[in-house]
């Protein structure tokens, strides 16, 4: 007798081939792991809100009792008093994010358009270095680059962080990708019989049509450039990065633990935000990253 | 638009759209083998139906006429404007990112350290021979590397996959939100530090307070500062910040499958979800897990910042030094400029080298 195959309905919706025991596993399987990965995030939180005496209160406790700002305000107190003004590292991090990201955009989107619909000889060439590119770190080219800016008389200068990042190729390689999926070679061929040169056509129907892509972009370019922290390029301390002035209390021991606390909320806040802004049209780029040989 | 009617005038009679979509339908055209492009074009007369002959032989004998460097250069200078397109980016990328490798290449072979540049600096293999058979915290750090790299890399990729699978299910908004907490960890800045405040060496530290206050233990553990856990838990801290890039591609690819397979599947007699993996979500995956192995070995060779975070530089006894500290040390604190370099190349070559590995495994997916 033919087995006949179980059906389950779960919203209204007929499911194939999910079994109640799979589910189950699964569920507690992601009950764990999502433990796992949000225990230090609220942990953190907490540590940001005890007061002095539960901080350092034996046995300690996960929880916060008595829940305070007062490890924020320390953090402004402690980083205004610092040598360097506090504002001037916000400064630094946000030129460096907004310069880094912006160059990189525009670079990264040029690029991937002439890569991804114009047949230019050596396109596929230059593609695959870009590929190659990503399967190692840039810590192999840090010493050489620290050459390189030095010869530029780019050391200890902003601009040390802001334009290797114009060159970051993980923004290239997802937008050229996502347009060769997005955009139709119709559309582009029919606006350059109408007489629309290539910057324009460009500009006026390839980037709007790639709207999450150069989104993504930005989130990817801004999470990398936001937790910049010391680097061996920049030793003046007017020139270092915010992360860098927060590492730097958390690294002042015990006698800082809260404000450190809160310092690290304050770094992880921003980040998340921005994603979750943004997530719908990351999933939108991503699904086009696939590498295709 | 100028330039693109000019180059249509200079160049053969061929209709400029045809030529285009010609040229992106033919590979060789991009590719550019020069000794290939002859043959090819010979081949591509021959299976020209008869009807379309007329334009077809137009298009050949345009092609013939040149040789394929000539052809090359007519494309070229038709497309020009492609190439001030991808200028900016190339010159940065080429300055800071393949420039780079060549140098240090270069300086690999010579025992440069920014103050002496002589003609004895040509120490050739010196520095390799130094690295392989005297350097034995080189040895292990890359024994270090390659047992982190072995863990992280291959659980990291499967845990991104497994949550990912899992997760592509639920309603659109939970799985919002489960994407986020499981996504977080890898880009919070400098959030990976509260693991030292969880596992920190005082009895205050919330690990250590609750073992002591359970009598488990009788005086407090050094975690990161101690040899026999320190690898251990920074392991755990890279899986826990594992789930990046890779897994954002993964969560895509698996909401674009095309629901219809599943159903076709489910009748063609697939039991159960395991199958359904095995046999038609991974086979249709293949370009994201591509993806997302680069993006996990990449990211399992590139995790020295955080060690150096946790365990401090260098680590008790180098029970966590990597291939990474070696750079950091003879790089940027001892200025061995050209023994540094040789590290870096070592390190580039077994990272390109893993990458290619493991690319040519996963192609056989589903063959």
């Amino acid at each position: 007798m033919q087995r006949v195959q179980k059906m389950r309905v779960r919203k209204h919706q007929v499911v194939l081939n999910r079994s109640v025991g799979g589910d189950t596993g699964i569920f507690v399987f992601l009950a764990i792991m999502g433990v796992f990965m949000f225990l230090p995030m609220v942990y953190v939180i907490m540590q940001s809100l005890k007061p002095l005496d539960e901080l350092w209160m034996f046995p300690p406790r996960f929880y916060v009792q008595n829940p305070t700002l007062k490890n924020f305000g320390d953090l402004f107190s402690l980083l205004s008093d610092s040598w360097v003004p506090f504002s001037r590292y916000i400064f630094n991090t946000v030129i460096i994010t907004a310069a880094g990201t912006f160059g990189n955009l525009l670079f990264s989107s040029l690029a991937a358009y002439a890569m991804a619909k114009i047949p230019f000889p050596g396109r596929k060439f230059a593609f695959k270095t870009v590929q190659l590119s990503l399967m190692f770190t840039p810590t192999v080219t840090s010493i050489a680059n620290f050459l390189t800016l030095s010869t530029l008389g780019l050391l200890d200068n902003l601009l040390a962080l802001i334009i290797p990042a114009w060159g970051s190729t993980m923004g290239l390689y997802l937008m050229k990708q996502f347009m060769d999926s997005s955009i139709s070679n119709d559309v582009l061929e029919s606006a350059r019989l109408d007489g629309c040169g290539e910057f324009r056509t460009f500009w006026t129907i390839a980037m709007p049509m790639v709207k999450p892509g150069w989104l993504t972009l930005i989130v990817f370019s801004f999470q990398g450039l936001w937790q910049m922290g010391s680097s061996i390029y920049i030793y003046s301390e007017q020139f270092k990065t915010l992360n860098y002035a927060i590492s730097q209390i958390t690294a002042g021991g015990i006698a800082r633990a809260g404000a450190a606390a809160a310092g690290t909320v304050l770094m992880m806040i921003v980040p998340i935000v921005v994603f979750l802004i943004s997530q719908s049209n990351i999933i939108e780029t991503m699904a086009s990253s696939g590498m295709k040989d | 638009m100028e330039e693109r009617k000019d180059n249509n005038e200079n160049s053969v009679e061929i209709d400029e759209t045809e030529a285009l979509t010609e040229a992106e339908n033919d590979p060789a055209v991009e590719d550019m083998p020069s000794d290939l492009h002859t043959d090819n074009s010979v081949a591509e007369e021959k299976d020209m139906p008869e009807a379309s002959a007329p334009t077809a032989k137009k298009k050949a004998v345009a092609r013939k006429d040149m040789t394929a460097l000539q052809w090359t250069w007519h494309e070229m200078k038709r497309n020009k404007v492609a190439y001030l397109m991808i200028a900016p980016f190339m010159l940065v990328f080429l300055t800071f990112t393949v420039f780079p490798v060549v140098l240090s290449i270069i300086l690999s072979f010579t025992s440069f350290n920014m103050l002496e540049m002589n003609s004895d600096m040509w120490i050739w293999f010196d520095n390799y021979t130094r690295l392989f058979f005297d350097d034995d915290v080189f040895l292990l750090a890359c024994k270090n590397t390659l047992v982190f790299a072995t863990i992280t890399g291959p659980v990291s990729y499967m845990l991104s996959f497994l949550v990912a699978w899992f997760i592509n299910e639920l309603s659109p908004r939970i799985r919002s939100f489960v994407t986020l907490i499981f996504y977080a960890p890898s880009f919070s800045g400098s959030l990976y530090v509260i693991w030292s405040t969880l596992f920190s060496d005082d009895s205050y530290g919330w690990v250590n307070g609750t073992l002591l206050d359970l009598g488990l233990i009788d005086e407090p553990i050094l975690w990161f500062h101690n040899e026999d856990y320190a690898m251990t838990l920074c392991i755990v801290v890279a899986l826990w910040m594992s789930l990046g890039t890779a897994f954002l591609s993964f969560i895509a690819g698996l909401q674009t499958m095309n629901r219809s397979l599943f159903e076709a599947a489910a009748v063609d007699g697939i039991k159960n979800r395991w199958q359904e993996l095995w046999y038609i979500t991974l086979p249709s995956m293949k370009p994201q897990l591509m993806f997302g192995a680069v993006m996990s070995i990449t990211g399992s060779f590139g995790f020295g910042g955080v060690v150096t975070a946790l365990c401090g530089f260098p680590s008790v006894n180098y029970s966590c030094h990597t291939i990474m500290h070696c750079l950091e040390d003879y790089g940027s604190q001892r200025w061995e400029v050209g023994y540094a370099s040789s590290i870096a190349v070592v390190l580039f070559f077994i990272m390109i080298g893993a990458n290619i590995l493991v690319n040519k495994m996963l192609s056989k997916v589903g063959q």
